[in-house]
């Protein structure tokens, strides 16, 4: 390391992270958060990739009411009774196969997107990256920690990716892998489906999403590190910005609640492979107790999917209308104040399913109470809008679109928090449609708005805002043409998880698929448009945007050890201390700023 | 023309809502509306405050940065405080028509409903069982069901009478409702329960009181011969579900046709499918698994008696090309 630093000081061209050594190794191997941020960016992204994948695969084949990739037609009422045997034979064959296919698809579709990408994809990825440069530090508090915790995520991975694996071997070879062969649960594992009667596909993913979950909890634990012991000089807890309250009230529930998940997870497959009964009420379980177990993790893992988006819009909404985030304090209490309510709300996922009368009704008070942190958080983007000066990049398109479809996800949620409408709805579309809103139009939405928000700090280049904008527009085009109308059916009854479903439905369907479509150009197009920057972008400036968080105030990329010199923080959102510079194409620090200019960090100094 | 416009009326529903068809429906779209138009208002709210903050303080050259404040206690207090009122109002509505919907009267006419892969069993109170695979009640009238499960978690979910309830395995589930229009309606499940998932739906007929008990008393199919009786039970006691009978591959379970006096090759060895073996397997599911079928079948005791199971034995002969029915032909003994 040492020589790899004193051989690129020697050299006129400064140092950067990505410059800084080379080899394989010293990135398999490498402590720097920003490194091993890139390193889950890829694998996140392939996660991304596969999961929607399956969802392209599913919604075509919900294109006709009977799963018009695998015909179940053929004709047995010829004159031909031989024929007719042999037709049924084959419309039973494809029957089976179709509905394995869509049942498979998602299964797969659901756990490879929430354990793999969601959950991971704001913290690991822009978290590692932006957290310690936020707090103007060298690295997170535990640097072989963090990197211990990217093996620990690509080990659940593999465990994940055994059942790809086990299923195209299988089809292709006729081979069969141990516990390799179809996830045919739903991300849910319900049991007692899921101990007794699901393909052992199964064993393979619970154990892969038990370990992604120790990667989720040593991540949490290392920033609620970092950001007690590492915030520099002059950042009090209310002078952090606000993506960093965010992150830190998400850590703190990936702390609190994956531990519950991990033990049900064994539970489930102690109660699978060594017939222990738990959970399945043959053998003396109950199945309404998985259910509590696997929501008391998984409704705040909602939260642990949302808040650091949130905590994207924040600072995008605030830098891209160069205006002072309004009401600071109202906004990081209201991510700690969803952080933990959402550990009071899990019931709600159990109002139809067997739980009492009287834990429904308090469960459905306590849903309520997030929907008002919820409404804080909206009012005050929209009032960080008034009067700014708003600049339609990409990262500010996405946020918008958060903001609308955020809004939809949560109003929404109304009606499904309120008991006597949620019993018709529950397991319906209009559930589907409510949290993919929240899921993809929020979660997916911020993610892009990071990334086009930090790409040019993480790449060092600037890509084409203009296919960004176009992306960004067709993104949010496409989204509402493939969920808006699942409200519709869903209110009208159709279930969610079906492979067939009555002719009635079909209309709706063919939009949905048609959105789905559009959607998978538009996040090509923003994939291509990365790769493009990255080839052929024009070099980035230190702050392309004018923001104030100490990220900005180091080059792009920034150095090995992110500072030369450890910089001071005053507030995150003082704006107005930049001032555009046309001939770099971005900002400086203005020079007759009222308070003391701090020394200019932009530029490297000899050492 | 009345019908005309009650065929219409059935097509329907509005936009949103499937059409009404029991007593809870007009309550439940009512709380749905109330919420749909304060969502209404408070999404315009939102789309107007962006698109036209967006639009008017939109970047140009050459413009001077404005002064705004940077928070606004009053103002942040007060969108806390009207989402608290709002919220409190609509769980209050909600937990209101909830107690309505779930706490059924005593004097309910109960109807067991026993859910099993991929199916549902329909037992009236005289003991007998729905013989269409469709659940039938009357009009006007409470009915309770009394759901369990055989295997795993189904759902019970009638879209146009807006009651759902998932059934659960090891225990029982109450769900009741009152009908108030004649006609057909979906029965879907609504918990994943594996592969045909998809495939169990039902239908509701909701029938005039007079025809109805006039059914549950015509149930049973009592002068039937056994094999006819056998028939009767493959097609509503769900074996028609993944036994077909004539030699189709359901992939599900192995066929009856010509399973009497073949060879079975089992996991625990071949079996001569004998009299002996059908009572075996019939009274004790997935005792002979087969290899290349799941052991799916579902537990049997208390849906069929002895003599169900002596009409199927019947029923599964008659299928049989190893089943002789004619006497056979005497050769003339050699000299």
């Amino acid at each position: 390391m040492s020589t790899a630093q004193s051989i690129s000081h020697r050299e006129s061209k400064p140092d950067n992270y990505l410059t800084h050594s080379r080899g394989f190794l010293s990135w398999a191997l490498t402590l720097d958060h920003k490194r091993i941020g890139l390193m889950y960016l890829v694998f996140v992204l392939a996660a991304f990739l596969f999961g929607g994948t399956f969802a392209e695969l599913l919604r075509t084949s919900l294109l006709t009411p009977n799963h018009w990739m695998f015909p179940s037609n053929y004709p047995i009422h010829t004159a031909d009774a031989a024929l007719n045997v042999a037709n049924a034979t084959l419309n039973a064959a494809h029957d089976t196969e179709a509905k394995l296919f869509y049942n498979n698809m998602f299964s797969l579709h659901g756990a490879v997107m929430v354990f793999m990408f969601i959950i991971p994809a704001v913290p690991a990825v822009l978290g590692n990256f932006i957290l310690p440069m936020m707090l103007g530090a060298k690295d997170v508090a535990f640097p072989r920690l963090n990197l211990m915790s990217f093996y620990i995520y690509l080990i659940g991975a593999c465990f994940v990716s055994w059942v790809l694996m086990g299923g195209i071997l299988r089809i292709l070879f006729g081979l069969h892998v141990p516990f390799g062969y179809g996830l045919d649960t739903g991300w849910t594992f319900y049991t007692p489906f899921s101990t007794s009667k699901a393909e052992d596909g199964m064993v393979a993913v619970v154990a892969g999403v038990f370990i992604l979950g120790f990667s989720s909890i040593l991540t949490g634990v290392n920033f609620i590190a970092t950001i007690h012991t590492l915030r520099p000089r002059g950042m009090t807890w209310f002078r952090m910005p606000l993506f960093l309250w965010a992150l830190y009230a998400t850590s703190i529930i990936q702390i609190l609640a994956t531990p519950v998940l991990a033990i049900t997870l064994l539970l489930l497959l102690a109660e699978r492979l060594l017939h222990v009964g738990i959970f399945d009420s043959s053998i003396g379980g109950d199945p309404v107790l998985f259910q509590h177990f696997f929501w008391f993790y998984s409704h705040p893992a909602v939260y642990i999917m949302i808040l650091p988006g949130m905590g994207v819009i924040s600072e995008v909404i605030s830098v891209h209308s160069r205006k002072h985030i309004f009401g600071y304090n109202f906004i990081a209490f209201s991510s700690v104040a969803l952080a933990l309510l959402g550990f009071l709300v899990w019931g709600h996922h159990l109002f139809v399913a067997g739980q009492s009368n009287l834990a429904d009704s308090i469960f459905s008070l306590l849903t309520f109470s997030v929907a008002i942190p919820s409404a804080v958080k909206v009012f005050n983007w929209l009032a960080t809008l008034y009067r700014g000066s708003i600049r339609f990049t990409p990262a500010m398109l996405y946020s918008l679109g958060f903001i609308l479809l955020f809004t939809i996800g949560g109003l929404t949620g109304l009606f499904l928090g309120a008991l006597e409408t949620d019993v018709p709805l529950h397991d319906t579309y209009f559930v589907i449609a409510h949290f993919h809103y929240v899921m993809v139009g929020s979660m997916v939405f911020a993610f892009l708005s990071g990334m086009y928000h930090w790409y040019p700090k993480m790449s060092g280049k600037m890509c084409n805002q203009n296919w960004g904008r176009f992306a960004a527009i067709l993104l949010f085009i496409g989204f509402n043409v493939t969920f808006f109308p699942q409200f519709i059916m869903g209110a009208h009854g159709m279930p969610r998880r079906w492979a067939t479903y009555p002719a009635e439905f079909q209309p709706y369907h063919i939009i949905s698929t048609i959105g789905a479509y559009i959607m998978a150009i538009s996040l090509i197009t923003v994939a291509l448009n990365w790769l493009t920057g990255l080839l052929w972008g024009r070099k980035a400036p230190a702050n392309p945007w004018g923001g104030n968080s100490l990220e900005w105030h180091t080059s792009s990329p920034p150095p090995h050890d992110n500072f030369l010199v450890p910089p001071v923080a005053d507030d995150p959102y003082n704006l107005a201390a930049w001032e555009y510079d046309a001939s770099i194409d971005g900002w400086v620090l203005r020079k007759t700023d009222p308070v003391p200019a701090p020394p200019d960090r932009t530029r490297p100094v000899a050492h | 023309m009345n019908a005309m416009l009650n065929i219409l009326a059935d097509m329907g529903g509005s936009f949103w809502m499937p059409p009404q068809a029991s007593q809870i429906a007009p309550d439940v779209d009512w709380l749905f509306f109330f919420i749909f138009w304060i969502c209404t208002f408070f999404f315009l709210l939102v789309l107007v405050l962006l698109v036209g903050f967006s639009w008017k303080y939109r970047y140009r050259e050459g413009q001077p940065m404005l002064d705004a404040p940077k928070h606004s206690t009053a103002l942040e207090l007060t969108w806390t405080f009207i989402p608290t009122v709002i919220v409190i109002v609509i769980f209050f509505y909600g937990f209101k028509g909830y107690l309505r919907m779930m706490i059924p009267p005593p004097d309910a006419y109960e109807v067991d409903v026993t859910a099993h892969m991929w199916d549902y069993t329909f037992m009236y109170p005289n003991g007998q069982i729905s013989d269409d695979t469709n659940l039938h009640i009357p009009i006007d009238t409470p009915v309770v069901f009394v759901m369990s499960s055989t295997d795993v978690l189904h759902g019970f979910y009638m879209p146009e009478f807006r009651i759902k309830r998932d059934i659960v395995p090891g225990r029982y589930v109450k769900l009741w409702v009152v009908a108030t229009k004649l006609g057909t309606f979906d029965l879907f499940c609504t918990q994943y329960c594996g592969q045909d998932h998809s495939s169990m739906r039902r239908k509701v007929i909701v029938e005039p009181r007079a025809d109805f008990v006039n059914w549950v008393n015509n149930l049973g199919g009592g002068n039937m011969t056994p094999p006819q009786r056998g028939h009767f039970l493959w097609n509503t006691r769900g074996c028609s579900s993944c036994h077909s009978v004539d030699g189709t591959w359901t992939g599900k379970a192995p066929t009856w046709k010509d399973l009497y006096g073949s060879t079975v090759h089992n996991v625990d060895g071949d079996h001569l499918a004998d009299e002996n073996y059908l009572l075996d397997v019939i009274s004790h599911p997935n005792i002979h698994p087969i290899a290349s079928f799941q052991p799916i079948m579902p537990p049997t005791e208390g849906l069929v008696n002895d003599k169900d199971i002596a009409d199927i034995i019947a029923y599964i002969k008659t299928l049989s090309k190893n089943y002789h029915a004619a006497l056979p032909v005497v050769k003339p003994a050699k000299k």
